[in-house]
């Protein structure tokens, strides 16, 4: 038993600094530039993304021992797709206002590696219950990475939090240029790169060793 | 991997399997949530036109009460330019699909391809139900696609208040800007008729006093381009010219 839960707490945890999917993996990296402009784009984001990993994980896994290998990618597809089209669905009814700004970045959570990823690399030899908290972590992996840039995103660009002033803008009386940079997707690549670089630090393991 | 797995029959039965239970999922999320969206796109619509008609900042959020308290939907006949009564569920853009209000514009200046003879006006009225503004929905081809939007002008019917865009698939950064707090702040005050005529327009070299022309967006030559024959096509007589002209509100 104490062998399972460290197993599950490695499986959990793990992606988060240890394995991320975006700073390790590369993967999901086009949404991770794109919704990162807010905080609260990029929390409804990780949401979306975690609960689309952690379920089709789970219903991949339940399903793996059935499905043939020879369409092993479309039965996955499949699955993904829907779980996707549902999460745009209910954000569309009860968070009209961010799904419109998420726009098309909710559905190309399909595209997403990260779900791919983990579905064909974990949830086709795992059993349920670990792939679905294998889902849970990649996508706290790729939460973590998201909701930090959107911070400093947020922060620098517009001079708030969550819509919560806390740098005064000139155009509001107060001492704040806000920098237009850190709007634009693209800064995301720097901030993202910096990442990277600081995990690598810490983790000097994660270095990829020189060809 | 077993071989039994792999038989053809085996094979096809699983992904009808997998398709159909996605299927149902798909169905029963999109079905039972329909109510809820129709309800959220209806209040973004009242949002755009409460935007539109100046109201936003003072509706603090309740969007309905404050629309159904200052806002009056009428619908107008754009050939004669009169007030119109119609059914309670009638949708000026569905109408455009109907043989009975369907009309071809020729020409067709701003690409709308169609559009209903019967449209939506409105009224925004004071405290005390005098109208203030009239917000008109317009629409047009821009860069990428369709743009729609309202504006917003004063009683005179010649002096624009605020143009709205709420949906278009133009370039973010460029094109997108059109929904720029800054450049729609622009709009503020210009004047949409001189002797009959539609002089309002967009161009490069628009000076803040010039009364008929807004600064056209930079990098988004089309899209601009869209927006101002967009404007001109609704002012004409194949839109709101009649109406414009003959101001029936004031009757």
């Amino acid at each position: 038993m104490s062998t399972d839960s460290k197993e599950m707490r490695k499986v959990l945890l793990g992606p988060i600094l240890d394995n991320n999917p975006i700073a390790l993996q590369i993967l999901g990296v086009c949404s991770a530039l794109a919704v990162t402009s807010k905080l609260e784009i990029a929390l409804v984001m990780s949401l979306a993304l975690t609960s689309v990993v952690a379920f089709s994980n789970l219903f991949i896994s339940i399903i793996r021992n059935f499905i043939p290998s020879s369409v092993r990618i479309i039965v996955q597809m499949t699955v993904i797709a829907s779980l996707v089209i549902v999460v745009d669905q209910i954000l569309k009814a009860y968070s009209y206002d961010i799904s419109k700004q998420l726009s098309v970045f909710v559905g190309l959570i399909i595209t997403n590696c990260i779900v791919m990823g983990r579905a064909e690399a974990y949830a086709m030899k795992s059993p349920p219950l670990m792939s679905f908290l294998d889902g849970i972590g990649n996508g706290l992996g790729y939460s973590f990475v998201l909701i930090v840039i959107g911070t400093i995103k947020e922060i620098i660009g517009f001079g708030t939090l969550l819509g919560y002033e806390i740098l005064p803008l000139v155009q509001n009386g107060g001492w704040y240029q806000a920098n237009g940079l850190l709007i634009l997707p693209f800064s995301s690549f720097f901030l993202i790169g910096g990442m990277i670089w600081f995990i690598r630090t810490i983790r000097p393991a994660q270095v990829e060793p020189k060809e | 991997m077993s071989a039994p797995k792999e038989t053809l029959g085996r094979t096809i039965g699983i992904v009808v399997a997998v398709c159909l239970v996605c299927s149902i999922v798909v169905s029963t999320a999109a079905v039972g949530l329909r109510e809820k969206q129709q309800i959220n796109q209806q209040i973004d619509k009242q949002t755009n036109i409460l935007d539109a008609a100046g109201l936003l900042e003072d509706a603090a959020g309740d969007v309905q009460s404050t629309y159904s308290k200052y806002i009056e939907e009428r619908y107008i006949e754009l050939a004669s330019g009169k007030y119109v009564e119609v059914t309670a569920d009638f949708d000026m853009f569905k109408a455009a699909k109907d043989p009975e209000y369907q009309v071809i514009p020729t020409p067709d200046i701003a690409s709308v391809f169609r559009h209903s003879k019967v449209v939506n006006v409105y009224h925004v009225k004071d405290e005390n139900g005098a109208l203030k503004r009239l917000v008109l929905p317009v629409y047009g081809s821009g860069l990428w696609g369709m743009m729609y939007g309202f504006l917003a002008l004063d009683g005179d019917g010649n002096t624009v208040r605020n143009l709205v865009y709420y949906d278009h698939k133009e370039t973010p950064g460029l094109g997108g800007e059109v929904q720029n707090p800054a450049w729609k702040a622009l709009w503020n005050g210009k004047l949409l008729f001189k002797g009959g005529d539609v002089a309002i327009g967009l161009s490069k070299t628009a000076t803040p006093d010039n009364k008929y022309a807004v600064d056209a967006l930079s990098g988004a030559t089309l899209t601009s381009n869209g927006v101002e024959n967009t404007l001109k096509f609704w002012l004409s007589k194949q839109g709101f010219g009649n109406y414009l002209s003959q101001q029936p509100w004031k009757a």
